[in-house]
């Protein structure tokens, strides 16, 4: 799922200076489950800004509202009937929803209320890590389902490195070295032969060097 | 000959090759680095320029390497492919190729998060093995990788870098039969002070014949003091410090301790000699270039082939 991580209250506040009258909007998606943008997150967050600015002498009204996503255009709808009873919108979803909820609400300014970090997992509860670059072009299959563009910090396709030491990388003890890992792993598969195989220089225009993405597909859109 | 280098030629010749290392300026001033090119002067047959080492911002590798070639030393440019995309790599390529550099070394660079520009974007398009495969093709078929025809293909001896006491050490003679197998004509290692693992680790190599297809240079570095190698042992990704090198030079008074550092990467050179298939030494004597002639001449060395 996509992780994001909420900005600091004193940075919405900023946003929020010239706004008396809001809707803090939530999304049941991933960020729901990453606990950084759900029903529960609205109601925090609108909570501790109207205690800040009542404080500060500048009382603000906040609708609270929470879609199931607001990355489909069906569900950002449902603010269609009274957005423009309100001056803003801080949304707390990925950086995907607040664009596509700005797209479909052109005069309403849209605030972004989360930084949106990575694809990743749930390590425990309150420890999420990255695992996905979205590059375009899987090579799972060849690296003992360990990625290299997103867990070698320096994503070589030949690793590791001369500072991969005990299992970690170079840049910092408590990441793991992911080309260690890969080994580790093919040697568990008894697929160390796969290490020894040139890969060619990558195609990036699968990835975002290739500019902005987007995928058609005929036989759902007929 | 692939590429007509002095480097290449030694080593052709069947000379134990000597190299060094001088590190660019902080600036623009080249004064500073001329100095240390006067010390290097007769005692190498090539002088490796840092890209940018430990990510911090330095005159580029090019330049310095002019500045070698300016005093009649051969200039070997390291190359990382931290900070530029292929596009780049390949264009300063040909420039140096064009401006009389023929030696290379292809490095993946030190992870921008050491440097003073922890902010930067890393760029690593390609690695260092792909770095390598890349200018093979553009020497030896004379085509970029669209397949377009260059005009005139850049002469270079084409190195690599391995670390034979990184983790895991397994694949450390897998990962240089990959150099070999893209294109590496020699390897540089990184600075030996475990000489047993090192042997090990050439008994591999001898094993897959790798040592016949690639020169490998063996890396010393003169320890300063007992605080320099307790630092590098520490502070040094991947450097193996055994104890009884830091014992040996921690027994002697510290007055002492510099000299007691060069007798022992003298007495190491004379050791990697012995080791079938090592073809010669890369020595790093950091910020300690005047030392270069006292270890080289003291290693028998000299004088260098004038070939």
């Amino acid at each position: 799922m996509i992780i994001g991580n909420a900005k600091p209250l004193e940075e919405i506040l900023e946003m929020l200076e010239p706004f008396d009258k809001i809707i803090v909007a939530g999304c049941n998606g991933c960020v729901t489950v990453c606990r950084v943008g759900g029903q529960k997150e609205v109601e925090i967050t609108a909570s501790a800004l109207r205690l800040a600015r009542e404080s500060a002498g500048r009382p603000i009204e906040i609708r609270e509202e929470t879609l199931e996503r607001q990355c489909d255009p069906e569900y950002l709808e449902q603010l269609r009937p009274f957005v423009e009873d309100y001056q803003a919108v801080l949304s707390l979803a990925c950086g995907a929803g607040v664009q596509f909820m700005a797209e479909k609400y052109q005069s309403t300014p849209l605030l972004p209320g989360i930084n949106t970090d990575f694809i990743g997992v749930t390590e425990r509860q309150g420890e999420w890590s990255e695992r996905c670059q979205a590059c375009g072009d899987c090579v799972l299959h060849l690296t003992g389902g360990i990625c290299p563009v997103t867990r070698c910090s320096k994503s070589l396709f030949h690793g590791p490195c001369g500072g991969s030491v005990d299992g970690h990388c170079e840049i910092d003890k408590s990441v793991a070295c992911g080309w260690q890992l890969i080994i580790d792993r093919l040697k568990a598969l008894d697929r160390l032969d796969m290490y020894e195989k040139l890969r060619p220089m990558k195609d990036w225009r699968t990835s975002r060097d290739g500019g902005p993405r987007r995928i058609i597909r005929e036989d759902l859109t007929q | 000959m692939k590429a007509g280098s002095n480097l290449e030629k030694v080593l052709a010749a069947g000379h134990f090759a000597v190299t060094a290392e001088c590190g660019p300026p902080r600036g623009a001033d080249p004064e500073g680095m001329r100095k240390k090119i006067g010390f290097i002067k007769g005692n190498v047959d090539a002088c490796n320029v840092t890209d940018n080492q430990t990510s911090v911002v330095r005159m580029s590798s090019m330049a310095g390497c002019l500045l070698l070639k300016e005093a009649g030393v051969e200039p070997l440019m390291q190359m990382v492919v931290r900070d530029r995309n292929r596009i780049a790599l390949q264009s300063d390529l040909l420039g140096a190729a064009a401006l009389g550099i023929h030696n290379l070394l292809c490095l993946s660079g030190d992870h921008q998060t050491f440097g003073d520009d922890p902010q930067a974007k890393n760029v690593y398009d390609i690695d260092s093995i792909q770095l390598i495969d890349l200018v093979r093709r553009l020497r030896d078929e004379g085509k970029f990788p669209s397949g377009k025809e260059l005009a005139g293909a850049p002469k270079v001896f084409i190195g690599c870098a391995v670390n034979p006491f990184a983790d895991p050490f397994e694949i450390r003679v897998p990962r240089l039969a990959l150099k070999a197998e893209a294109g590496a004509d020699f390897v540089q290692t990184q600075c030996i002070f475990n000489l047993d693992k090192f042997e090990r680790y050439m008994e591999d190599v001898r094993k897959r014949k790798l040592h016949e297809k690639v020169a490998v240079l063996a890396g010393v570095t003169p320890l300063k003091s007992a605080g320099m190698a307790k630092f590098m042992k520490k502070n040094v990704a991947g450097m193996d410090i055994p104890e009884e090198v830091i014992k040996r030079i921690s027994a002697v008074d510290k007055k002492e301790q510099a000299k007691v550092g060069i007798e022992m990467c003298v007495e190491m050179i004379h050791k990697l000699r012995k080791i079938e298939g090592v073809r010669g030494v890369h020595v790093m004597a950091i910020e300690w270039e005047r030392k270069l002639h006292k270890i080289i001449s003291q290693a028998d060395l000299l004088p260098r082939p004038a070939i």
